[in-house]
């Protein structure tokens, strides 16, 4: 595992995040995300989703500032999940825009009309966007080293050796440099995990979506995981939206909590102030019973 | 069966019957994978016509849809298949068709994950397609696409009938000559089963090297060899499976 990583004790989030206060940045994350001056990244402007007569998303308004960790809470249900998968495109809002980067995720403008976006423009905007899943999702048909080069070299045209010598940095930030010539049946839960992570910041994006990515994980295995992201998130600037039951992890790398209810974001704040006294009645209930 | 006619009918018969089924085995293929890819298009229209496809030929014999290529469309569009090419033609199109079934199966199969990771990589349609979902199909159809191969193998005898010279055809013309019907099909039936047991053989070997390409161990051997492996270095070797 990476033992050798930062101590995740040590107050994270007071460290500053602006280029020159990062603590070393791993060679392999030097490029993350390299343009963050805490504009707005990511809107949702009035989304609803629904899944037959289920509403999951009501009139849903949020947004995330550019190198802002934000994850989301709330129980099962109530449409965490939802959102990553909106903008991972994998869903289509019902009702309501999404922008990433000043730009329409699921429409394009024509002739000033807002229109649904066709196949191209959707992977363009895409392209900033990299998500982990709960279930890993690696390629088995590739060996690990070629689960984290295929995108790189066939979507974004880096040459084979870039995209590899890219992919070697990623597998020794994830502590996994023994295994490149493995095929993913071969790992454990937690290493395919890491490949994973690996896999989705190998294409670079501004924005890593987190889907509950230890939730499928042995115990044992969780922590080897967390500590891989607690690293990338304070080494780095990338924009993460994170969807979690780990409420210690959320807490020690998030710069805000939303908590979800019912398809509506009832109240958000800082860690500390949602984890030691939030407002909402349903918050502290939620809380209760996690924690 | 007297030695001329074994000779100079049967052999040659054997190898035209090897001709013709790896002939219609490499179309079938063909047909299989483009239909059933286009079966599962996102396009109504390429879905319908490919579902066309399948129905007709899956609604047709292939006997007589080999006498139509043989004898009714050189009638009808002026242009004469040689027999072999005609029997190879029937037999490549109808085995393709149900081939499609089976590609169509296997790509269903690949779980609905590695297309959102693929999504998620930017991939597009066609690339998902040929680096994700494809490879991953493949080992799920080479068991099915053997016992689609043994039973076109067993489906060329129908040439014999547009007097294609293959060993059916000899076996018959042996009947004919000799009038002694045991001996020339006992030994038919012999050589089909021969050839079709050389062909899953072959097929076996495929599947093992498709399910080590996606990192799956193939399943250990379980024929006479087997009990006679006793050695551990051996057993060692097999178990490190893909390498």
């Amino acid at each position: 595992m990476s033992s050798d990583t930062p101590n995740p004790a040590e107050t994270p989030q007071d460290k500053p995040r602006t280029p020159e206060g990062k603590p070393d940045v791993p060679e392999a994350l030097a490029h993350v995300n390299p343009r963050v001056d805490g504009s707005e990244l990511i809107r949702f402007d009035r989304v609803t989703k629904r899944f037959g007569d289920h509403v999951v998303l009501d009139d849903l308004e949020f947004t995330v500032a550019s190198g802002k960790h934000v994850t989301l809470i709330g129980p099962s249900g109530s449409g965490k999940t939802t959102i990553l998968r909106l903008l991972m495109t994998l869903l289509k809002p019902d009702e309501g825009t999404i922008t990433v980067g000043g730009r329409y995720l699921t429409h394009e403008e024509r002739n000033g009309k807002l229109v649904p976006a066709g196949e191209k423009h959707i992977r363009e905007v895409r392209k900033n966007i990299g998500m982990v899943f709960q279930q890993f999702n690696l390629f088995p048909n590739m060996r690990v080293l070629r689960n984290i080069t295929e995108a790189p070299v066939h979507v974004l045209g880096l040459s084979k050796e870039e995209a590899e010598e890219r992919a070697r940095e990623l597998l020794e930030l994830v502590g996994l440099t023994e295994h490149v010539d493995k095929y993913p049946t071969q790992l454990s839960g937690g290493q395919q995990q890491r490949v994973a992570i690996a896999r989705a910041l190998a294409m670079r994006p501004q924005v890593l979506l987190l889907d509950e990515v230890t939730s499928a994980l042995d115990p044992e295995l969780v922590a080897g995981v967390l500590d891989v992201l607690r690293d990338i998130a304070h080494t780095t600037d990338i924009t993460m939206l994170c969807v979690t039951h780990e409420m210690n992890f959320a807490r020690d790398i998030s710069d805000d909590v939303l908590m979800f209810n019912e398809g509506r974001v009832i109240e958000s704040g800082s860690p500390e102030k949602m984890f030691n006294d939030p407002d909402h009645p349903r918050t502290r209930e939620f809380l209760s019973a996690v924690l | 069966m007297t030695w001329p006619l074994f000779t100079e009918w049967f052999l040659p018969g054997v190898w035209i019957t090897v001709q013709v089924t790896l002939g219609s085995a490499a179309l079938a293929l063909l047909v299989s994978f483009v239909i059933g890819i286009a079966r599962s298009s996102r396009l109504w229209i390429v879905r319908f016509a490919a579902g066309c496809y399948f129905e007709v030929f899956r609604g047709t014999s292939a006997l007589v849809f080999m006498l139509w290529m043989a004898f009714a469309f050189p009638l009808m569009f002026g242009w004469v298949f040689v027999p072999m090419a005609a029997g190879v033609v029937a037999l490549g199109l109808t085995y393709g068709a149900y081939g499609s079934e089976i590609v169509r199966g296997a790509l269903q199969s690949v779980p609905a994950a590695q297309r959102e990771a693929g999504i998620a990589l930017s991939f597009t349609r066609a690339q998902r397609l040929r680096r994700i979902e494809l490879p991953q199909a493949w080992p799920e159809m080479v068991p099915p696409f053997n016992n689609l191969l043994i039973e076109l193998l067993k489906g060329t005898a129908l040439v014999s009938v547009i007097s294609v010279a293959d060993m059916t055809f000899a076996a018959n013309l042996s009947r004919l000559a000799s009038n002694e019907s045991a001996p020339a099909y006992t030994l038919l039936l012999v050589a089909y089963f021969v050839l079709a047991f050389v062909l899953t053989r072959g097929m076996r070997l495929v599947e093992r090297r498709a399910k080590a390409g996606v990192g799956q161990r193939p399943e250990p051997r379980r024929g006479l060899r087997a009990a006679r492996k006793t050695n551990p270095k051996a057993d060692a070797q097999s178990a490190g499976g893909v390498g």
